[in-house]
């Protein structure tokens, strides 16, 4: 499960990237992958409808939310907290 | 060149239902963002809004009439009629030739649009009334106006988003500058807080949940509005001879677009759009005194804005004052470069500077006199209003003291 989660997400930030999913390792930043403010709130909206949950995320101070958007591994520890959590 | 008077103006929004009233919450640094009271707010993320509450539109209007009028082009009316009643001007005659009407609106009829889809899509039904593209329609309002005053010149509806309002009245001022009208009743309206307006939104993250907090370092974001601002500009020498009180002279505007992105701005599209207007209102940096802000509250709105400011005004930037009204009001999206030019007369006409309220730390990157929390006193005899679209799309106007 905790597999299926990670690659879902690399999936969905490839997708975003237009990069192979290969190319997408869990140290990544997003703006090592050119992800931009646009394509950051496209990802947790596309993360968001995948996994059926609430992401806490405000554009204006994407450092200062709950939700850590450091790297690659960090969402999908984000992402995998917030689906125990909200699927309780 | 024939030049430009303001000899009337109208608004409702959520501080008031009219210009005095709203004034008077300006000057009090009073806000008018409060809980939301609409249908499935417990279905949205953000719960509040600079929304007009009190309004009973059976005051204002006859049954056929609130058939055909959205809630945006109510809003219009009513402040229209406020802004004639003051300008004491008559179109019925020749004038009314010479007249027209140009307004802003990003959304046009978004309760109606919002209304319908409820009845066909989430209710299953059929058949809607006659009169849903009559009402929805993004020139609704400015029709209606150019029908209520017999308006027989230029009409038309602007729409860039949250430069709208501002797009409109300088194309106002371009038609009575030019001569080919006399008068031109303009500004705009917003009425987009209904449950798919503000979901729309919501889907961007740029909105706050507790407080629109502009140029202050702890800003989470912006707070929607709704309502209506209309002026009447006026020929200066028409006005004149026909002794109307003159609320402020419009001096100058300029619009520009970044050409860059859709929804980030661009610090040279609005150094540009603030230089162009000064230019054409052959001025000075250092003869403006204030500047309304368009200062959301975002994180990138208000320190580009800043920026901006401080590369046209130079040294100058340390000396004037600017606020943003959008943290008492809201942002009323095409209707709030209207609203918010009430601010800049206020401030030509009666020295008082409308406060940036809710301002609670100080940004560095924002590091300007933002007028925080409390109104000032302050003679002024120039003043600007920004107004920065998405879309990348910028227009500034200027305004000078009679």
């Amino acid at each position: 499960m905790a597999d299926s989660v990670k690659d879902r997400v690399i999936a969905i930030i490839a997708e975003q990237a237009v990069l192979d999913v290969d190319d997408v390792s869990p140290d990544s930043t997003l703006d090592s992958l050119g992800i931009d403010s646009l394509g950051l709130v496209e990802s947790i909206f596309a993360i968001e409808e995948a996994f059926d949950i609430s992401v806490p995320f405000n554009a204006n101070d994407p450092g200062q939310s709950e939700f850590d958007i450091s790297t690659v591994a960090s969402i999908v520890a984000a992402v995998e907290k917030l689906i125990a959590e909200q699927r309780a | 060149m024939n030049r430009v008077a303001i000899t009337g103006a109208g608004t409702i929004n959520a501080l008031a239902h009219d210009v005095p009233g709203t004034l008077a919450a300006f000057r009090e640094g009073r806000c008018g963002i409060t809980e939301l009271d609409i249908r499935d707010k417990d279905r949205l993320a953000i719960q509040i809004g600079g929304q007009v509450h009190h309004w009973n539109p059976e005051a204002h209007f006859n049954r056929q009439q609130i058939a055909l009028y959205d809630k945006f082009t109510q809003f219009t009316l009513l402040a229209a009629r406020q802004a004639v009643d003051q300008a004491g001007l008559n179109f019925d005659g020749h004038l009314g030739y010479d007249s027209g009407v140009v307004l802003g609106t990003a959304g046009g009829g978004v309760n109606t649009w919002d209304d319908n889809y409820r009845a066909v899509y989430e209710e299953g039904k059929n058949r809607v009334h006659p009169f849903v593209v009559p009402k929805l329609m993004n020139n609704a309002a400015a029709s209606h106006v150019s029908m209520e005053f017999n308006l027989r010149g230029p009409s038309y509806t602007v729409a860039t988003a949250c430069a709208s309002s501002n797009h409109a009245m300088g194309m106002a001022f371009h038609m009575v500058r030019s001569g080919m009208c006399r008068a031109i009743l303009t500004g705009g309206s917003e009425s987009m807080l209904c449950f798919g307006g503000i979901k729309a939104w919501e889907g961007l993250r740029v909105m706050s949940k507790d407080a629109c907090r502009p140029f202050s370092l702890n800003r989470n974001g912006m707070v929607q509005g709704e309502g209506a601002g209309v002026f009447v500009f006026e020929d200066y020498e028409h006005a004149r001879k026909r002794g109307a009180e003159i609320l402020a002279e419009v001096v100058g505007f300029a619009m520009t677009s970044d050409a860059s992105d859709i929804v980030m701005p661009s610090k040279q599209g609005a150094a540009r759009a603030i230089a162009g207007a000064l230019r054409d209102a052959h001025l000075n940096p250092e003869d403006v005194g204030y500047i309304n802000a368009h200062g959301t509250g975002t994180a990138v709105n208000d320190k580009t804005e800043c920026a901006a400011v401080a590369d046209v005004f130079g040294h100058h930037a340390d000396r004037l004052m600017i606020s943003s009204t959008k943290s008492m009001h809201g942002h009323l999206i095409g209707g709030t470069g209207a609203v918010e030019l009430l601010a800049c007369i206020m401030a030509l006409r009666d020295g008082v500077i409308a406060p940036t309220i809710g301002y609670e730390e100080p940004d560095p990157e924002c590091a300007l006199d933002v007028v925080p929390n409390a109104a000032r006193e302050a003679r002024v005899d120039v003043a600007l209003s920004n107004a920065f679209a998405f879309g990348g799309l910028n227009a500034v106007i200027a305004l000078r003291r009679v």
